[in-house]
């Protein structure tokens, strides 16, 4: 049976996502997906969806949303005090919604984004093999007030799991984020070379789903590069000194120095961190 | 580039030599990998092959890669492809055309001509989907890009910066000078692909008046348009 979840309220900005779009680089598209790939599955996992069912991306301040019939959810990622209804329920767990149930949020207690999986996942419109919202490729960009997202009502007992599921929510926390050196880190001064490998760095407030930006300024002396290929995880150094952390909806190329290119694990802890958390690269080799 | 993606990078340099090999390539890696885990995209000067997955073992990848790029002998683009672009030049679209005449000391009607006469090569696509990077620019209309970026640039405006032209596929805030508006949509993520214009292809621009091109938007608006294209032999 087709059910809805009606938005109530949108929240500051929440998006439909799954791994995102492959396949569609050399035709400029963005990958996008999830930010936090390890909550994605997490959620997934709980409600045993398969692992790319779409979910929600919430971040900081979350939405209220109706459901229209039965279902089950599962909350990971960033704690941001989900409630049912009246009743605070805990991340990493099944939740049961009966119709016409009220999920919403309160104040965010750790990391930036939170993941809200449903049984079967979202159904929301696919786009070039994707169902992750991105702007002008998807006819929606964001959460909106009013808006109705399909998923399948379910009554049915899947079957009864007394499994749990241990999450580790270090990552959430940390403050170490993996690196590998970037294709023109070689090209830096050693003085740079080890300021990178030494300090700490800062979030700036200047972050979305496409680039976090970081808060200290560099002495930068490389030219521009001949625009080439980047990735969600490549950290540029621009002309001004800033370095650029670019994330899952990032351009497919770009013309500053690729100085350091995050590991999945380090992309998808830099996507829990929030303004003003400070950062440390690790080298992994 | 981490532990989802190889880099390969040739010379600094931006040629159709250079393109040529680097397509070459790219089909070479193309025939070598499952599509449905690797993707190959090219730039100016590089690959990037990049993994669905984390790469087991990156010696074994550069090895096998070497191997592919060791016996190639390389051959001409196939399948290369030239469109016909319609731009109308008039005033309503061409913001700085009156600009880009005054700083380079060429009527309006010499710019329009000296845009319209090159096969533009498409190196790449990137920055925004379906965004086209095209060679081939004559010099005399290298201008640098506006001082203050417009907000708003509408879809469809074609622009000069520096010795680029471009179109701008949705409409964006932007530094280049804009000289005129290309009423095809030739970037549809409604199809598979969405993009029929690829790396290696050639673009010419020919210049419409005001009525053809509202008569143009019409006929695409209910989907009688066709995209003149036709066989490039090189």
């Amino acid at each position: 049976m087709k059910a809805e979840v009606e938005i109530l309220h949108p929240g500051l900005y929440s998006t439909i996502q799954d791994f995102g779009r492959r396949g569609f680089q050399k035709y400029g598209v963005p990958l996008s997906g999830v930010m936090d790939r390890i909550a994605l599955k997490t959620a997934n996992l709980i409600l045993q969806n398969q692992a790319d069912a779409a979910v929600m991306e919430i971040t900081q301040m979350g939405p209220k949303l109706k459901f229209s019939a039965a279902t089950k959810i599962a909350i990971s990622g960033a704690n941001l005090s989900p409630k049912l209804n009246d009743t605070e329920i805990d991340n990493n767990e099944v939740v049961k919604i009966h119709e016409g149930d009220i999920l919403s949020f309160g104040r965010p207690k750790y990391g930036m984004r939170s993941y809200l999986a449903i049984l079967d996942g979202f159904k929301t419109e696919k786009v070039l093999g994707s169902r992750s919202w991105y702007d002008d490729i998807t006819s929606h960009e964001k959460l909106e007030k009013g808006m109705n997202l399909q998923y399948e009502a379910s009554e049915e007992e899947k079957y009864e799991t007394h499994a749990t599921i241990k999450f580790n929510d270090e990552y959430l926390n940390s403050e170490e984020i993996e690196v590998f050196a970037g294709p023109e880190f070689q090209k830096l001064p050693e003085t740079l070379k080890s300021h990178l490998r030494q300090s700490k760095f800062s979030i700036d407030k200047n972050n979305n789903r496409m680039a976090i930006q970081l808060g200290e300024i560099l002495e930068n002396k490389l030219d521009p590069i001949i625009t080439g290929p980047v990735l969600p995880g490549t950290v540029q150094l621009t002309p001004g000194g800033k370095l650029i952390v670019l994330m899952r909806d990032c351009q497919t190329t770009g013309g500053y120095p690729r100085v350091l290119q995050l590991s999945e694990k380090g992309i998808n802890m830099m996507a829990q961190k929030k303004a003003g958390d400070k950062i440390r690269f690790s080298f992994k080799y | 580039m981490g532990e989802r993606g190889i880099l390969i990078e040739f010379e600094p340099e931006i040629s159709e030599k250079l393109l040529e090999k680097l397509l070459f390539y790219k089909d070479k890696l193309e025939e070598f990998y499952d599509e449905v885990n690797v993707e190959v995209i090219n730039t100016y000067n590089s690959l990037l092959i990049s993994y669905m997955f984390s790469i087991e073992n990156v010696y074994n990848e550069v090895s096998a890669i070497k191997e592919l790029f060791g016996e190639a002998k390389i051959g001409k683009i196939n399948n290369q492809q030239i469109f016909h672009l319609p731009v109308c030049y008039e005033d309503e679209f061409g913001w700085d055309l009156e600009y880009i005449s005054k700083e380079k000391n060429l009527s309006k009607k010499e710019v329009v001509e000296l845009h319209t006469k090159p096969f533009y090569t498409v190196f790449f696509t990137g920055f925004l989907p379906g965004f086209l990077y095209l060679g081939g620019l004559d010099k005399k209309l290298q201008i640098s890009r506006k001082d203050q970026p417009r907000m708003k640039i509408e879809k469809g405006a074609i622009g000069i910066g520096e010795n680029q032209t471009g179109i701008y596929p949705k409409s964006s805030p932007g530094g280049w000078q804009i000289l005129g508006n290309c009423p095809v949509q030739f970037f549809d993520k409604n199809n598979d692909p969405p993009c029929e214009i690829t790396a290696g292809d050639k673009v010419k621009f020919y210049s419409v008046s005001k009525e053809e091109f509202e008569e143009i938007s019409e006929r695409i608006s209910e989907g009688i348009f066709q995209l003149k294209k036709e066989n490039y032999e090189g």
